[in-house]
C-alpha cells in the first residue's frame, strides 16, 4: 500500500457499498475491455523514503556542481549567492503547496506577491505593466514574439545575434508556429550589435527586433541607438535583459524599448541544471491587455479594506479561449516570489552595489587573462576572448579544478576558437587570478 | 471607517516598498577585492543609470516578517481539502523537497559538460523510461514547462510531422470537454479551432466528429477523462475517425491520474500525450508554478523531437553507459525554452515513481477513481442532490461535475455563493464555472491522497452550506466572513488597472485615490 493513501480494508468496503458497486475494478467498467492493461506496468516496485533518498543522493554525487570546482561558466545561468531568506521561505507550506489564486479572498499572500514582483520588475526594466511570470528567459522572448505579431499583422522578426542562442532558437521553434518568419543580424567586430545593421535588416513587414543587454558576449551595447534604429519601420522594439547589471544600466524603457523580458534564475533561483527558474514580461503601458499570463491588481473588497486578485483575466486562455493572448496557464509563482524576496533583500542600494561589484570584477578579469579579447569594448557580468589552444586551457582548467567557462563554437561558428568567461559575486580575484594563471601557461606554451 | 486595531485593516496589507526606510538594509555586499575604479571610466555615460531602481530598503527580520506574514493569508494544501476539479491537488511528499535541494542537483550548472552531468542525465534517462512505460509510448522530451507548454510542443509536432509529408494542413478539432487550454494552444501554433460537440452521456458527438473530420483536419486533442470526469467509452470508434481521416491524436494528460497502470493513452492509439508533473506526479503547486509538461510521442512523432534529446550511448571504453545530450536532430522542431527543461521538477518526480513502485502508481489512480466516486454518491444523497444535480451522471474517474442549478433556483444562491462560503469552513471550493457546458458547474477533484474523513466532512459541509441558504441565502452570499478579506472588487480592479505599486500622488488609478476623486483618471490606461 502507497504511504500516501489511507484506505483502510473496512472503509473500502464501505465506500464500495455507498458507491454501489461490488469491487473496486467495477469502477473502471467504463474502459473498453480491449483498452486495457492486461499485465502490471512494467517499473520496480516502490521503495521506502530512506532508500528513495539513497538513490537519488546517490546519481547527485555523480554531478560535478558549483561548490566542488571554480566555475566561470554561465551563458544564461548563473552561480550566485542564494540568501537563506529565500531558502527559508520558499519552503513555507503556505507558499509552496497551494496552486493559482482563483479564490482571492484566501490568496492574499499569493496575489500580493505577484503584485510586488511586478512593481520590482516595473522598476527594474523602466517599463510600467509586468505579468507575474513566464516559464523562462527564452520562453518570453518567444511570446513577445507572439505579441509583436498579434499587434502588427506583419510577419518578419529581426533578431540580433547577440539574443542568447537557446531565446534565438525558442523564438524560431514558436514562429514556425505562429507564422512568422525570423532573420538573424550578425554582430559587428567587436563583438556588439551594429545598429546600421539593425537599420538595414528592418522594412515594412518586420513585427519586432529583438536585442539583448548586455548580450550574450556579455558587452554592454549601445541599447538607446539599436532601438531608434530597429524601431525606424514602425517595428516594436523587445529588449531581452539580464536583470542584474540593469542595478546600474539604463533600464530598457527608459531608452525606448516597448518590452523587457529576461531569465529570472540570477534572482535567488537556483541553478537547478537549467530550472525551474522564471521568465519576465514588462511592457509599456498601451500592451497591458495585450500581456501573456497572469497579472495581479490592487482593489478593494466590500467593506473598502485593501485587497489583489488576479485581473484582466479576458485576456487569458480559460475566458478568452481560442482568441487568448497566450496559452499559458502555469507558470512559474513560486521562482517569482524567489525573485521578488531577493530584490528586496538585496534594497536599492544593494542591487547597484552588487551590479558594481561585478562589473570591476569582469574587467579585472579580461586584464587578467591576457588574452585577446573578441568584444575589447564596455562588459559587465561576462565577456569573450580568442583562446590559442581551447583545448589545452580546458584540460589545463579542469586539472586545476576550475570550469573556464563556455566555448562559444558551441553556438556561434563564427568563434571557433571563443571563450566566453562568467564572473559572479562568487568570483573572487584570487579565483579569477588561478584562472588566470592557467591561461599565461597557455598563452606561453603557444609562442614557446 | 478602519479600526487600526484590526488585524486585517490598514499595516498588514502594506507592500515591501511601503515598508521601506531609507538607509535600512538586509544585504552587506562582499568586500570588492579588485580595483574600484569608477564606473564612468568602465561605462560609457549612455548605458548608465540616471537614479537607482526603487527597491525597498527593509531589515532581513522585517522582510521574514512581511513575507511569513503574507504567506499566513494563503490557504495551501498542507492546510486542507482542496478538490479543485482537473488540477489534481493530491499532497506533496516532503522528500521530494529534501533531494531536489541535495546540492548535486540544486547547485548543478545547465551547460555542465555530460561528462560531469552523469547523475542528472541518467536521472533524466530513467524518468523518460518511466514515463513512456506509463503512457503506452516509446519516446518522451521532458523539456516543456508546463501542460499547456507541452500541449503547444505537441501541435508544433504535429505540424512538423504533416509538414514532412508534403500535406499541411490547417485545422485542429476540440471537444467542448477539452482542457481549458487548448483552443488557445491550437492558435498559438498556426491552427484554426473546429469545435467538436457533446453527446448526451458526456462523450465526443460521434457524428459531429465524422461530419468535421476531414483531409484538412491536423490533429484532434482530446482530453480522456474528459473535464466532466468520464472516459469516453467510444475512445476506440474516436481513433479510427481521427487516424482515417490522417491526422493526429493528442491526449491531454491533465486527468492522467485516473488511470495510471490501468489504461495507457498509447495503446489506445494516442500520438502524442503530455504530462502534467505538477499533477499527476506531485510537483508542488507553488502558488501558480513551477511545472513541467513532459511529452510522450509514437515513432513517427519521434524525428520532429525538441533538442537536446537525453539518450543513452554504450560505454566509451567499457560496459558503463554514457549518458549524453543530442542536439544532432535535423527535423526536431527546435528548442520550446532554455537548457533542458524543468530539472528540479523532474527529480521531485522521479522520487514519486521510485516511492510508489508501478504497482503505487496502479493504486493511486484506483484510489482517487474511488474516492471521486465516493464523494459524488454522498453528494447524490437526499438534501443535497436536488440543488446539486451531478451534471452527467455515470460511473466517474478521478472527478466529477455538478450542476449549482437547483441551489440557484431553488435557494437563490449561486455556485459562487457556495464556494464562497466553503472558505469559511476552511475547505477549497472545487473549480467552479467550468467546464463551460455545464450550467453553474462545481467541478470536484479529491484525490487519492484525502481519507474517508475528509471526503466525509466535506459533504457535510455541503449539506451545512445548503441547508443554511434555505433558511438564509443572504448569508452565502456575504460570504466569507472570516478570510483575510471578503468579497473584493473584480470589476473595478479590470476597470482602472493598479498593476505595480506606486507612490499614491504617482498614481492616479489608485483606488483609494479613486475613492476620494471618482474617475479622476484612469491609471494604469
Amino acid at each position: 500500500m502507497s504511504r500516501y493513501t489511507g484506505v483502510t480494508d473496512r472503509e473500502l468496503r464501505e465506500m464500495l457499498e455507498e458507491i454501489g458497486v461490488g469491487s473496486l475494478d467495477e469502477l473502471f467498467a467504463e474502459i473498453p475491455e480491449a483498452l486495457r492493461l492486461r499485465r502490471d506496468i512494467d517499473l520496480p516496485p516502490g521503495r521506502s523514503e530512506q532508500e528513495v533518498f539513497e538513490e537519488l543522493s546517490a546519481l547527485a554525487a555523480r554531478n560535478r556542481h558549483c561548490d566542488e570546482e571554480i566555475t566561470f561558466l554561465g551563458a544564461g545561468m548563473y552561480d550566485h549567492y542564494v540568501p537563506a531568506v529565500i531558502d527559508t521561505l520558499l519552503q513555507r507550506s503556505e507558499f509552496l503547496t497551494p496552486y493559482t489564486p482563483y479564490q482571492p479572498e484566501v490568496s492574499q499572500g499569493g496575489l500580493q506577491v505577484m503584485f510586488e514582483f511586478q512593481t520590482a520588475i516595473s522598476e527594474l526594466t523602466g517599463l510600467p505593466v509586468s505579468n507575474a511570470s513566464v516559464y523562462d528567459g527564452p520562453s518570453a522572448v518567444a511570446a513577445a514574439g507572439y505579441l509583436a505579431k498579434l499587434e502588427t499583422r506583419r510577419s518578419r522578426l529581426v533578431v540580433s545575434r547577440g539574443l542568447h542562442p537557446h531565446s534565438r532558437a525558442a523564438l524560431r521553434t514558436h514562429a514556425a508556429g505562429y507564422g512568422m518568419e525570423v532573420v538573424e543580424v550578425p554582430l559587428g567586430a567587436e563583438g556588439a550589435t551594429d545598429a546600421a545593421a539593425i537599420e538595414a535588416a528592418v522594412d515594412d513587414d518586420t513585427a519586432a527586433v529583438f536585442l539583448q543587454q548586455p548580450n550574450f558576449l556579455g558587452t554592454v551595447e549601445e541599447l538607446g541607438e539599436l532601438i531608434e534604429a530597429g524601431k525606424r519601420t514602425g517595428a516594436l522594439a523587445v529588449c531581452a535583459a539580464d536583470p542584474l547589471p540593469l542595478g546600474i544600466l539604463k533600464p530598457p524603457g527608459e531608452l525606448g524599448a516597448d518590452i523587457c523580458v529576461g531569465e529570472g534564475q540570477t534572482l535567488g533561483n537556483r541553478l537547478d541544471f537549467g530550472g525551474p527558474s522564471f521568465g519576465f514580461f514588462a511592457a509599456a503601458e498601451r500592451f497591458l491587455r495585450k500581456l501573456p499570463g497572469r497579472i495581479a491588481g490592487e482593489t478593494r473588497d466590500v467593506d473598502g479594506r485593501r485587497g489583489f486578485v488576479l485581473t484582466l483575466q479576458t485576456r487569458e486562455q480559460h475566458i478568452r479561449r481560442e482568441k487568448a493572448t497566450h496559452n499559458i496557464c502555469t507558470a512559474q509563482a513560486l521562482n517569482a516570489l524567489a525573485g521578488v524576496v531577493y530584490l528586496s533583500w538585496l534594497g536599492r542600494r544593494g542591487l547597484v552595489e552588487l551590479a558594481e561589484l561585478m562589473l570591476r570584477r569582469t574587467h579585472y578579469a579580461r586584464e587578467a587573462l591576457g588574452l585577446e579579447a573578441i568584444n575589447p569594448g564596455p562588459v559587465v557580468r561576462e565577456f569573450a576572448v580568442h583562446v590559442p589552444d581551447l583545448d589545452a586551457l580546458f584540460d589545463r582548467a579542469r586539472r586545476a579544478g576550475i570550469n573556464p567557462g563556455y566555448r562559444l563554437a558551441r553556438d556561434y561558428a563564427e568563434y571557433e576558437d571563443g571563450l566566453l568567461v562568467a564572473i559572479t559575486e562568487r568570483r573572487t580575484r584570487a579565483d579569477i587570478d588561478r584562472l588566470a594563471a592557467v591561461a599565461g601557461s597557455i598563452r606561453e606554451a603557444v609562442t614557446a | 471607517m478602519s479600526d487600526p486595531l484590526d488585524p486585517r485593516a490598514g499595516e498588514d496589507t502594506l507592500t515591501i516598498f511601503e515598508r521601506s526606510r531609507e538607509g535600512r538594509r538586509a544585504f552587506v555586499p562582499p568586500r570588492c577585492d579588485v580595483p574600484e575604479l569608477p564606473v564612468e571610466e568602465l561605462l560609457p555615460q549612455s548605458a548608465v543609470r540616471d537614479r537607482s531602481a526603487e527597491l525597498p530598503e527593509i531589515t532581513e527580520p522585517e522582510l521574514v516578517r512581511h513575507y511569513t506574514t503574507l504567506s499566513s493569508k494563503n490557504f495551501h494544501l498542507d492546510e486542507g481539502f482542496y478538490p479543485l476539479g482537473s488540477c489534481t491537488m493530491k499532497h506533496n511528499p516532503k522528500l521530494h523537497e529534501r533531494v531536489a535541494a541535495v546540492p548535486g542537483h540544486a547547485r548543478l550548472h545547465p551547460l555542465q559538460d555530460p561528462e560531469y552531468a552523469q547523475g542528472a542525465l541518467e536521472l533524466m534517462s530513467r524518468l523518460q523510461g518511466a514515463l513512456a512505460e506509463i503512457a503506452g509510448l516509446p519516446h518522451v522530451s521532458l523539456q516543456p514547462s508546463a501542460g499547456s507548454h507541452g500541449e503547444l510542443a505537441g501541435l508544433l509536432l504535429t505540424r512538423a510531422y504533416h509538414e514532412a509529408n508534403g500535406e499541411p494542413r490547417s485545422k485542429v478539432l476540440t471537444p467542448d470537454t477539452a482542457h481549458g487550454t487548448n483552443p488557445a494552444t491550437v492558435t498559438m501554433a498556426g491552427y484554426q479551432v473546429v469545435k467538436v460537440g457533446t453527446d448526451p452521456d458526456g462523450g465526443v458527438d460521434l457524428d459531429d466528429l465524422r461530419a468535421k473530420a476531414d483531409a484538412d483536419v491536423a490533429c484532434l486533442m482530446l482530453t480522456n477523462p474528459n473535464t466532466l470526469g468520464l472516459f469516453d467509452r467510444n475512445i476506440e470508434e474516436i481513433e479510427r475517425i481521427v487516424h482515417d481521416a490522417g491526422a493526429t491524436l493528442y491526449y491531454d494528460g491533465a486527468n492522467l491520474n485516473a488511470v495510471m497502470g490501468i489504461a495507457r493513452p498509447g495503446d489506445i492509439g494516442f500520438d502524442i500525450v503530455h504530462f502534467n508533473l505538477h499533477k499527476t506526479f506531485t510537483q508542488p503547486h507553488g502558488g501558480g508554478g513551477p511545472g513541467a509538461g513532459p511529452i510522450a510521442v509514437a515513432d513517427r512523432i519521434e524525428p520532429f523531437l525538441p533538442v537536446p534529446q537525453v539518450v543513452r550511448r554504450p560505454g566509451r571504453n567499457g560496459t558503463e553507459p554514457f549518458f549524453d545530450l543530442e542536439y544532432d536532430r535535423p527535423l526536431s522542431i527546435g528548442k520550446m525554452r532554455g537548457f533542458q527543461g524543468n530539472f528540479g521538477v523532474f527529480v521531485r518526480t522521479y522520487a514519486y515513481i521510485r516511492s510508489l513502485g508501478g504497482d503505487g502508481l496502479k493504486e493511486a489512480s484506483q484510489v482517487a477513481v474511488l474516492n471521486a466516486n465516493y464523494l459524488k454518491a454522498l453528494l447524490a444523497r437526499d438534501g443535497i442532490a436536488e440543488y446539486l444535480p451531478i451534471a452527467f451522471d455515470r460511473t466517474c474517474m478521478h472527478e466529477f461535475v455538478v450542476s449549482g442549478r437547483g441551489a440557484k433556483e431553488r435557494l437563490g444562491v449561486r455556485t459562487l455563493d457556495i464556494a464562497k462560503r466553503m472558505l469559511d469552513h476552511r475547505v477549497h471550493p472545487p473549480t467552479v464555472y467550468f467546464p463551460l457546458l455545464v450550467e453553474e458547474a462545481l467541478m470536484i477533484e479529491p484525490t487519492e491522497t484525502e481519507t474517508k474523513e475528509r471526503l466525509d466532512h466535506f459533504a457535510g459541509v455541503v449539506r451545512a452550506i445548503l441547508e443554511e441558504a434555505g433558511d438564509d441565502p443572504e448569508i452565502a452570499k456575504g460570504a466569507p466572513y472570516t478570510a483575510p478579506v471578503r468579497r473584493l472588487d473584480e470589476a473595478g480592479a479590470a476597470k482602472r488597472p493598479v498593476v505595480r505599486w506606486r507612490a499614491r500622488d504617482e498614481n492616479p488609478g489608485d483606488p483609494a485615490r479613486a475613492q476620494d476623486a471618482p474617475a479622476s483618471g484612469t491609471g494604469a490606461m
